[in-house]
């Protein structure tokens, strides 16, 4: 029918970039990691979704290519 | 108690909508006829079946509601993860799902007309649907309250827009379109809440730090120091910890008749499997559902534990909102937490992650509901098979279509009423799943006893109920300041808490229907044939044999695996 890694792969990859991104340009902004003790949250997340969809869509891709 | 939230916030919420409904678009071209709509044609590979299988239950109010019981009842609450679960998803995928699936039955209902007769079909087909309505309208109204409450955002515009979302994907791809967006949910839970856990577990000083934290807190409440941090160790009495149940009603109990009750016989869970590939992934379904759930527990008890010394110490500044009573409210401790702790960004897929288990538990409830009604109820007692089979198929499938739609609108009909009338529809729910208990016990026998008659079944089933109901009418938890708490008849014997009348409303009603089901077994007359019970019943049923594979690709093997890790877990936190 459709193999579910490719969507789930594709829409963590993308959250994963736009929110490291976010992460990269909120950086220097001194109030926004406050509350997260002074992590900046945004960009492990982001790393963390971003290899997650890879790995997803890696997945996917070698199953086409076998069958 | 407002959560601000920016534009990156939005535009998360916004693409996890926009993959939700492209999966639902993508899949409509496979709707052909009822069997692809109602039952995903029965080719979901196991994998994907198993973490559906827990991604419906993990619906909002279980979310919500299960970080509020950790912040009342600590590491306790992880009975309902570890001895309220794996043994029955273990016995569920070894014993009973060569039946449900082998038996080619389309749905629970169907699986007790076959072993059974139609009448008991036709009361567990009419309960299920009512409680699934109940039970999605009532998850739809906390989440819009929530919505309403935390993010400002209008009841009746959030209370329409996520059924409409929830309408057109499962419109559009039926069952098939419900499990696979189920599996996106589950992901998205995951690492939505994810940051949460370890934001606050350093916050309070790791892992030490919030043993340390607690121990006064415990002792203050009259238990000992260790209470929230263990599982087992304080269950000798029922008053010497805080959920109040003794460990005969937490092992019989929830252990043995709720935990069976609901995973082994409610169609809105086992739906999943049935909708499996092969008769090898069905059995397998329950086994790969059960690792993560065991998991769970860490990712929303252990915040709502946090939050237990967080509310302790001023300097933190994490409060709750408080009810008319003057009380807090737990099952808001989720979103606080996510207030408190995490940015823009990060706090868009947090929320997000509450609106995809919002939807998972609503899609769940939605097409269980349009399989029992076009299947168990218009099927059976509207609109027969003709001789046509193609006629009947796009028949049937329009007909599920139309529940779907039904189903959606009653849902907000309900979610409507418990706004007005939130402890009836309370009440409601409680009552209607009185009959999982009692179901389990007719279902139990059915498969393993050939000699069990449908005439028994219906009237244990029945009575099992109506005890359950007249048990609860019966008693009521300590403190209770309302009929709809139990005791509407009178008050004849108090519990020290809810928690306990549940415990023991399941158990008597699972004795009560057992008890009436044999007694009147022997009274009454088997009218199926051995033939006709073949593939239904354990001892004329062929086993499965799986020798020739490896011995974690066996359903037994891997069943060992899961049930050794839930033993570790409840060691190391016994």
């Amino acid at each position: 029918m459709v193999d579910i890694r490719y969507p789930i792969g594709l829409m963590f990859t993308i959250l994963g970039v736009l929110v490291t991104v976010f992460g990269f340009l909120t950086m220097s902004d001194p109030g926004m990691y406050q509350k997260s003790l002074g992590i900046n949250v945004n960009i492990i997340m982001g790393i963390l979704m971003l290899v997650f969809g890879l790995f997803m869509l890696i997945l996917a891709l070698r199953k086409r290519k076998k069958e | 108690m407002k959560v601000d939230m920016s534009w990156i916030d939005y535009l998360i919420m916004m693409i996890y909508f926009v993959f939700v409904l492209g999966i639902g678009w993508f899949l409509r071209k496979f709707m052909k006829n009822a069997n692809a709509f109602l039952e995903a044609g029965r080719s979901i590979p196991a994998w994907v079946a198993g973490l559906a299988f827990i991604s419906t239950n993990l619906g909002a109010l279980e979310v919500m509601g299960m970080t509020g019981s950790g912040m009342k009842y600590g590491m306790l609450t992880t009975h309902f993860y570890w001895i309220g679960a794996i043994p029955a998803m273990i016995f569920l995928a070894l014993f009973m799902m060569p039946f449900y699936y082998g038996s080619k039955a389309r749905s629970v209902p169907e699986y007790l007309k076959l072993r059974y007769d139609e009448k008991t079909r036709g009361l567990n087909a009419i309960l299920f649907a009512v409680m699934t309505i109940l039970a999605s309208g009532i998850s739809m109204y906390a989440l819009a309250i929530l919505l309403e409450k935390v993010l400002g955002w209008d009841f009746n515009l959030s209370l329409w827009v996520s059924a409409m979302i929830v309408l057109v994907y499962t419109y559009l791809g039926g069952l098939s379109s419900a499990i696979y967006n189920e599996v996106l949910q589950f992901f998205i839970i995951i690492l939505g809440l994810l940051p949460l856990v370890f934001l606050s577990l350093k916050d309070v000083g790791g892992l030490s730090g919030l043993k340390e934290g607690l121990a006064p807190i415990a002792e203050s409440g009259g238990y000992a120091t260790d209470t929230f941090v263990t599982t087992w160790k304080y269950t000798a009495e029922a008053t010497s910890n805080p959920l109040g149940v003794e460990w005969f009603g937490i092992l019989f109990g929830l252990g043995f008749v709720l935990s069976f009750g609901y995973w082994c016989t409610n169609f809105l869970i086992v739906q999943r499997a049935f909708a499996a590939e092969s008769i090898s992934a069905a059995r397998k379904v329950p086994l790969i559902g059960a690792i993560p759930k065991m998991f769970i527990p860490f990712l929303i008890i252990v915040p709502g534990i946090i939050a237990i010394v967080l509310m302790s110490d001023p300097g933190k500044g994490f409060t709750l909102p408080l009810d008319s009573n003057g009380r807090p409210v737990y099952d808001y401790t989720i979103i606080m937490l996510l207030k408190q702790y995490l940015p823009a960004g990060v706090l868009g897929l947090g929320i997000t992650a509450l609106l995809a288990s919002f939807m998972s538990g609503m899609a769940g409830n939605v097409s269980a509901f349009n399989t029992v009604w076009t299947y168990d109820i218009y099927q059976s007692y509207i609109r027969k098979r003709t001789e046509n089979h193609e006629a009947d198929d796009r028949h049937y499938l329009n007909v599920g279509r139309v529940a779907t739609v039904c189903g959606i609108l009653l849902s907000i009909a309900s979610a409507y009423i418990a706004s007005k009338f939130g402890n009836i529809m309370d009440f409601l729910q409680t009552i209607f799943s009185m009959i999982n208990a009692p179901l389990f016990a007719v279902i139990f026998l059915g498969m393993f006893w050939k000699r069990t008659t449908g005439h028994a079944a219906f009237t244990g089933l029945l009575s099992g109920f109506l005890i359950a109901l007249t048990h609860h009418g019966l008693t009521a938890p300590i403190g209770a300041n309302t009929l709809f708490k139990g005791g509407w008849i009178a008050v004849i014997h108090d519990y020290p808490v809810e928690m306990a009348q549940n415990f023991w409303t399941a158990i008597i009603a699972f004795t009560v229907a057992t008890t009436v089901t044999v007694v009147l077994t022997m009274l009454t007359k088997q009218k199926k044939t051995e033939e006709e019970l073949t593939g239904l019943v354990y001892s004329l049923t062929p086993r499965i044999s799986d020798q020739h594979l490896p011995w974690h690709k066996r359903p037994a093997g891997f069943a060992v695996l899961v049930a050794i890790i839930c033993v570790i877990l409840s060691i190391i936190f016994w």
